[in-house]
Formats: C-alpha cells, sequence, structure tokens
C-alpha cells in the first residue's frame, strides 16, 4: 500500500494505492493519525481509492476507525473512485451508508 | 480423512506459513492463482481473494494473538469446486454462536465482518473450534459459469 497526503484549506485528501489489509492497515491508520493530529484544524477526510485493488474486513475496520476520529471533531467523510473490485464488500458492510461515495475529490471537498 | 480427501481431489496445493500478517496476502494470491483452474469469474475470483484474506486474518489475530503460530491452508478442486481448508493450532473459539454475530469483535476497529464475508463469498462454509486446540475453517465455492454449462447441457440433451 501506498499513501499520498494533501492537506487542501481544512480537507485532507488521502490517495491509496495497492491493498488496505491487515498488514497495511496499521500504517494508513498511523499516517492518517499523525496528520490529524498535526492539522487540528482539519474537518473533512477524502479518500481517493482509484489505485484501490483490493480491501477486506481489516481494511474497513481502519477506514471506520478514521470516520469515527474526524466525526469526533464534528468533521465529514468521503470516499472517492471507489473500484467495482472492491465496491462489494462497502455494500456488504453497510459502510457506503455511513461514509458517502462522490464521483470526483473535487466533489467530496465542495459537498456538505 | 485426508487420505479420503486427497483421493476425490482433482489437483490440491496445500501451504504451510507462519501466521503474520505479511503472509496474509501472499496466502490470497496463491489460492487465486489455484482457483483460476476453474472457470470463475473475476468477480469470484476477488470473492475468493476476499474469504481467503479473512479466514487467514483470522488465525493471525485470533487464533494466535499473543504469539506465532503455524497456519496451513489447502486448496482442493473437488468436482468442479473450489474446497479451501484453513487451519491454525491456536486458542480456538469458545463460543462459536457468539463469534458468527455481525457486530461481534473483540477489537474496536474491527467491524466483526469477517465471517459475514465468508459466508456471503463462498458457497458454504464450515468452522470446528476447540478451545485450546485450534481452528479449522472449510469453504466451498462452485463457479456460477459452470452450473450454467450444466444447465445447458440438460437442456439440449433434452432437445436430442
Amino acid at each position: 500500500m501506498k499513501l499520498q497526503l494533501e492537506k487542501i484549506g481544512r480537507t485532507l485528501v488521502a490517495r491509496i494505492s495497492g491493498e488496505l489489509d491487515l498488514e497495511s492497515a496499521p500504517l494508513f491508520r498511523e499516517k492518517i493519525d499523525e496528520a490529524l493530529l498535526e492539522y487540528e484544524m482539519i474537518n473533512r477526510l477524502v479518500l481517493n481509492l482509484a489505485e484501490v485493488d483490493f480491501v477486506d474486513s481489516s481494511g474497513l475496520g481502519v477506514i471506520l476507525g478514521r470516520y469515527k476520529k474526524i466525526r469526533s471533531r464534528m468533521g465529514s467523510m468521503f470516499l472517492v473512485n471507489v473500484n467495482p473490485s472492491v465496491a462489494k464488500v462497502f455494500e456488504l458492510s453497510g459502510l457506503f451508508k455511513i461514509i458517502p461515495a462522490k464521483d470526483s475529490e473535487q466533489e467530496a471537498i465542495q459537498s456538505s | 480423512m485426508p487420505e479420503q480427501s486427497a483421493t476425490r481431489s482433482d489437483n490440491f496445493v496445500q501451504l504451510t506459513f507462519l501466521s503474520k500478517p505479511e503472509n496474509v496476502a501472499f496466502a490470497r494470491v496463491a489460492i487465486a492463482a489455484f482457483a483460476a483452474q476453474l472457470p470463475f469469474t473475476l468477480e469470484e475470483i476477488d470473492e475468493i481473494k476476499v474469504a481467503t484474506s479473512e479466514a487467514v486474518s483470522n488465525c493471525v489475530i485470533h487464533g494466535y494473538p499473543d504469539s506465532l503460530g503455524i497456519v496451513t491452508l489447502r486448496a482442493d478442486l473437488v468436482d468442479g469446486s473450489l474446497r479451501l481448508e484453513v487451519k491454525d493450532e491456536g486458542v480456538g473459539i469458545a463460543d462459536l454462536a457468539a463469534a458468527k454475530e455481525a457486530t461481534f469483535s473483540t477489537d474496536p476497529e474491527r467491524m466483526g465482518l469477517g465471517l459475514v464475508f465468508m459466508e456471503s463469498f463462498m458457497d458454504e462454509m464450515h468452522i470446528e473450534s476447540a478451545p485450546g486446540r485450534g481452528t479449522t475453517v472449510v469453504m466451498t465455492k462452485r463457479p456460477t459459469s459452470s452450473a450454467q454449462e450444466n444447465v445447458n447441457d440438460r437442456q439440449s440433451d433434452h432437445e436430442l
């Protein structure tokens, strides 16, 4: 898994590539939490999953954990570009109902 | 029992590895490559990868929570189906019914979805566990395309 972070105003955009599983989940958690700790004003987290080709329950768990974190500071979270190959686990888990999916980073950054 | 399954099996692979998170990706990729011998769709192969990942992750997290142990993963081709057996010799599960509850999870950051995915993505799933002796998960999946072919075969037989 590779992770690229960009701060745009009060939004943190995380562009992830590779696989989110038991091995990579701790690194993902660590990097996002570091950024949230460093920039206290961030109130929106956008996960761009365009380059993610595998997610299992460990990956979903760490995404849900970041959602709880951003919610605890009254922020919001969006998913962008969820691949068909991984969409099924998001649907089955009900995560789409909690964390809305958007078609582009721009849309996620602008939506309320 | 292993001899019996060996005679029924058209092909098999068996992998033995240490219960490290680094081996989860290796396990699912190996099983996906093996499963490709059957006419699974790409979507079905993705489902097999998730199910394998969940079963092996459970061995790593729950089977051997405080130590490293051996995980044995065996895949068989039986009558056109894939049969997966994932086994650890770890702590075992005291209450299987509770473990199967969707919201049950011992870690707040995990969603207790592992078993849900295994049950949803495979045709059959069976768990055997005993405290102190480990856990074995057996899952099977049949390619939907082969079921379709069988139906077509039967239809053409009927026409003849």
